[in-house]
């Protein structure tokens, strides 16, 4: 058997390189990137639970999940319209040039 | 020192440690390629990566019917999405300049630290580990389809919904205006 903790350890390793995507890169996209990484991360913490928990037979962990892969897939199609729609009135997706709002 | 064959083989990792060891580091690989590539490319392809290796991994928690959704929608739906959406936003990659923006060093410090802290906590606490031998994992697929339809309907039609306005919304905003 396998301790839950490994699967967590993972799911905090996968986390933070999400997090460090999200926060680091200049390019949109890569931030969407991470964003889904991070999402993954949850959904391995979310499995790792259903299954070493006491109530196996309820099966909500696992929906939990689907909902959230889901959730993730509208999330991206709408992110990358934007950024799409962006690029084509800008020219540019680096995020340190898409500064208009700023004051 | 273990005396008998059978101390010696209990200290053995078991074959399930052993593939979960071979799944993770590769999913933890891939994952530090997407943050640490140059390339955009290179990050796109190695996210797929890491899907393929999450997915192995519910596989290995006998989520299986979420092991295939995950290769479905996340691999050949998400990933060709944003593969496309690297292409179509291209040219401005070139060069050597660097992914990093000005933030790099202080996310790096923040990430390191919040990783430390969630480990050094995730180690102490004692959870309630309890592995229930699934048998009928066809059974599990029929109650997850059956709990879509009774007691998560009002979430279920919501998800639809949300991915119909999302979807009709996407098309909107990344359609050609200049077409008329």
């Amino acid at each position: 058997m396998v301790p839950i903790t490994w699967y967590l350890i993972l799911a905090a390793f996968l986390f933070s390189c999400g997090l460090y995507a999200a926060l680091a890169r200049r390019n949109a996209i890569a931030v969407l990137i991470g964003v889904e990484l991070m999402l993954n991360a949850v959904n391995i913490n979310l499995i790792a639970f259903w299954r070493y928990g006491d109530h196996i037979e309820n099966l909500a962990g696992q929906l939990f999940a689907i909902f959230v892969i889901a959730i993730a897939a509208a999330e991206a199609a709408v992110g990358l319209a934007l950024i799409i729609s962006v690029y084509r009135n800008r020219k540019t997706v680096n995020l340190d040039e898409l500064d208009i709002l700023q004051g | 020192m273990p005396a008998n064959l059978e101390e010696i083989t209990a200290l053995l990792p078991t074959f399930q440690q052993f593939i979960f060891v071979q799944v993770a580091l590769f999913t933890a690989l891939m994952a530090l390629f997407v943050v640490l590539s140059r390339n955009l490319f290179h990050s796109a392809l190695s996210l797929v990566g890491t899907l393929f290796g999450a997915a192995g991994l519910y596989a290995l928690l006998e989520a299986e019917f979420l092991a295939v959704s995950q290769v479905l929608v996340y691999v050949g739906g998400i990933s060709t999405l944003i593969t496309f959406a690297i292409m179509l936003t291209r040219g401005m990659m070139f060069g050597a300049t660097s992914p990093n923006n000005r933030q790099a060093g202080t996310a790096a410090i923040i990430v390191i630290t919040l990783f430390s802290v969630l480990v050094g906590f995730l180690i102490q606490v004692p959870w309630s580990q309890t592995y229930p031998e699934i048998g009928d994992g066809q059974a599990i697929i029929t109650s997850l389809g059956r709990m879509f339809v009774n007691e998560y309907l009002v979430a279920f039609e919501l998800m639809a919904l949300l991915l119909l306005v999302a979807l009709a919304g996407a098309i909107m905003l990344a359609r050609d205006h200049m077409i008329e």
